[in-house]
């Protein structure tokens, strides 16, 4: 047993710090590691920049101009890419869509999507969710009838992300009621500017804008946006939901806000000295620093066998709690940490740009918002109850 | 032992239940919130019509002479609407101070409008660098021929934004966080010298903080004996938690009511999701959470008009403590067992899950007052 990275490895870990330390833009990881928002173009600009250096599709193979890393280079990318402040990727087009596409869709479809894609012309979103169809995501009712050259399709997506920026959208449609729920579903691609959609902004509990409700009335859609075969759709969901869920542990995310919670608590004072040094405060940091230390070992674990040949199982779920559990646990204590300044909720100083007078630290207005806003993590990506289903049948037999 | 109100107190209750009930609907809520006010002034001035600004203070002020368990039911009413008007702030908080310290000039000064309604305070007793010891005062007060000059910064004074009055906390001797020599005193907001960065809170409420730059105050400003107050500060703040955590109540017994009707309505899988035990255990917890606060309410509203004692002190704490902890579980849980309608703005739970959270942020955290509590482990009475 080894369990350091090989010399190979650390000079790809090399190579990928001399890249982010000179092109990463200082304004976006500054907003990144703040916890800020990011508008549209900064996500656009980043993508330009990876595109050009031929690492933004780390999920496809190469020959459709993917990047084609080994899990443990991936890896190496994520970890490196949190703590330097790199966005989340959108994923919805390239780690979501795109492989689908690669897997089930035409060559029609591969030529059209996938250069589109990795330039960035189009953003895309997910049509998953329905108000009726969270957790239970097979009894989704929007409805796409065959009319020879094209579907009509009616109903109504929830949790759309990001669907405001988007041009493209993949749904889950219904296009059989007479078989059971799985088996009627289909993968449609559709253009958002066709006639009869409308996007509905949903205020979420951190007062900010980042999901939507997506309505189809009498919506058009040619039918060559559908991909693989008309009622397999499930299937491709199925595929799609395993992109999904890796990485979804966060631990890189966990490792950058972990430091950028230490170095909050080494400014906030608590009678006189730094919180960092009040044994109530660094005892509850150190319960969760070793806490991802552990769940960082699990997910090098899981990696590993999967850099052998093995597909990641349910192992993924069990990391998916624990990962999301102890981002929580630090996006908490963060909240914690400024005191009575958790209250104030100064929104102009939640823009990267601002440049007057700070309330308090110039870290702490985002920090409660955020608390809140990563109460999602637990919910969304199948939520840590269905992931736990997932362990209790795949892994305990139960 | 009897635990149930007097019928005198179930009125006052069901009173004050009434009143929110019929004027307090969730989206009226969210419009007030919006206000430069921040609340209702209309349904402020029924509180004060209805006699329920008065609740603490004595008869001759037109008040019940009412105690913490009178409070704590007028409190737990208001929670349970969310309610944004600043009764804890000004009737509670800033009542408190005056009819505990000031003179009686300053008594007949003030206290009829703070029981009326219509005069509002605001108290400013924390610091940028204070976190939550009330002691940590930078702010100095020295005195002038004519009396003091006021020099600092008070953070985040709930209702400070729309106060006729400000009582701040100020350090006459002594170091930064001595005991011994504090003194409050009760200013004009629109005294030259008072500014005022105002802002909304996370929880839907206003605030500011408040820069004192060289204001000049007369000598009746001084509220209490001069370098005195850090007892009376804490022995209020100790009414003040009591009435938080009745709060408190009001917002998880509504939080859990809007979870337990979710988890019957809503269907997955065929069947209410209330059928799966997780989520059944899930709701058990939360209750239970929910009686240890009712208790350490109920406990700390017994104890906040009482003399103070290592006792009552002991008994805020470990209130305060519980609240904070049973307030987070129902929050986050309550929000896990919506699911994504939870984190809506436009559905009410938010609210109630961000004030929770918000009311630890209060008067101290669990872990400030579980280290207060552990403070006093070997303190003999």
């Amino acid at each position: 047993m080894n369990i350091n990275y090989t010399p190979e490895e650390l000079a790809f870990r090399d190579e990928v710090r001399s890249f982010l330390e000179q092109q990463l833009p200082a304004d976006i990881a500054a907003k990144v590691k703040g916890f800020r928002h990011l508008s549209k173009e900064d996500h656009q600009r980043w993508q330009r920049i990876l595109s050009k250096q031929g690492w933004y599709a780390t999920h496809w193979p190469s020959e459709y101009g993917g990047v084609d890393w080994s899990p443990v280079q991936k890896h190496i990318w994520d970890e490196e890419s949190c703590r330097y402040g790199v966005p989340r990727s959108i994923p919805f087009g390239v780690n979501m869509v795109a492989p689908v596409i690669i897997k089930f869709g035409s060559e029609a479809q591969k030529q059209h999507y996938l250069p589109r894609i990795l330039s960035g012309e189009d953003w895309w979103c997910q049509g998953y969710s329905e108000p009726g169809a969270g957790s239970d995501l097979a009894s989704l009712k929007t409805r796409a009838v065959n009319h020879g050259d094209h579907y009509l399709v009616n109903g109504q997506k929830t949790w759309t992300t990001l669907g405001q920026h988007a041009n493209m959208i993949f749904c889950l449609v219904r296009t059989n009621t007479e078989v059971k729920a799985q088996a009627g579903i289909s993968f449609l691609l559709i253009d958002m500017d066709t006639p009869g959609i409308t996007v509905r902004p949903i205020r979420t509990i951190d007062g900010g804008y980042e999901v939507n409700e997506v309505f189809f009335e009498d919506v058009k859609v040619p039918v060559e946006n559908l991909v693989g075969e008309e009622d397999k759709g499930w299937t491709y969901a199925k595929y799609l939901l395993t992109y999904e869920r890796t990485g979804l542990a966060g631990i890189g995310l966990s490792k950058a806000a972990l430091s950028h919670l230490k170095a909050l608590a080494g400014r906030v004072l608590k009678n006189g000295r730094p919180l960092i040094e009040d044994t109530t405060f660094s005892q509850r940091i150190a319960k969760i620093e070793i806490d991802l230390m552990a769940a960082g070992i699990s997910n090098l674990r899981i990696i590993a066998a999967v850099e052998g040949g093995g597909m990641p199982g349910a192992e993924s779920s069990m990391l998916k709690v624990r990962g999301t559990e102890i981002r929580q646990s630090i996006n908490d204590l963060a909240r914690r940490a400024i005191g009575p300044y958790a209250l104030p909720f100064v929104e102009e100083e939640l823009e990267l740009d601002y440049d007057g007078e700070y309330l308090s630290d110039k870290d702490a207005a985002p920090l409660a918002p955020h608390y809140f806003n990563n109460r999602k993590l637990s919910i969304f990506g199948g939520s840590n109850e269905i992931q736990k289903n997932i362990v209790t049948k795949m892994i305990l037999g139960l | 032992m009897d635990f149930a109100l007097t019928e005198e107190q179930q009125m006052l209750q069901d009173t004050v239940a009434r009143l929110v009930r019929g004027e307090y609907s969730f989206e009226k809520r969210l419009g007030y919130s919006e206000t430069e006010l921040g609340f209702s002034a209309e349904f402020w001035q029924h509180l004060s019509e209805l006699g329920l600004t008065a609740v603490p203070f004595d008869e001759e002020l037109g008040g019940f002479g009412g105690t913490g368990v009178e409070v704590q039911s007028v409190m737990t009413e208001l929670g349970r609407g969310l309610c944004l008007e600043p009764y804890l702030q000004s009737v509670i908080l800033g009542g408190g101070l005056i009819a505990h310290a000031g003179t009686a000039a300053q008594q007949e000064h003030w206290l009829p409008g703070v029981a009326s309604g219509e005069l509002k305070v605001a108290v400013g007793l924390q610091e940028p660098q204070s976190y939550y010891n009330l002691n940590d005062v930078q702010t100095r007060a020295e005195k002038t021929d004519a009396g003091y000059t006021l020099s600092g910064r008070k953070a985040v004074v709930i209702g400070g934004h729309c106060a006729d009055l400000l009582i701040v906390s100020a350090r006459t001797s002594g170091d930064e966080r001595d005991a011994g020599g504090l003194s409050l005193f009760a200013l004009d907001p629109a005294t030259a010298g008072v500014e005022r960065r105002n802002y909304p809170t996370m929880d839907g409420a206003k605030g500011c903080d408040v820069v004192l730059n060289n204001v000049q105050v007369g000598a009746e400003a001084l509220l209490g004996d001069e370098g005195q107050a850090s007892a009376i500060i804490e022995y209020q703040s100790g009414r003040a938690i009591a009435a938080l955590c009745a709060e408190a109540v009001g917002v998880m017994e509504e939080a859990i009511a809007m979870t337990l009707d979710y988890l019957k309505a809503r269907k997955q899988f065929g069947v209410p999701i209330g059928q799966f035990q997780v989520l059944q255990h899930r709701m058990v917890d939360m209750s239970s959470e929910l009686e240890q606060a009712r208790s350490m309410a109920i406990l700390s509203a017994s104890v906040a008009n009482n003399e103070q004692s290592t006792e009552r002190k002991r008994i805020l704490a470990a209130a305060k403590n519980v609240i904070g902890r049973a307030g987070q579980f129902i929050a986050e849980n309550g929000i896990q067992s919506h699911g994504g309608i939870g984190m809506t703005w436009e559905y009410s739970f938010a609210h109630y899950a961000k004030r929770l959270i918000m009311i630890n942020h209060q008067l101290g955290d669990d872990d400030h007052h579980l280290e207060q509590f552990a403070g006093l482990l070997h303190v003999e009475e």
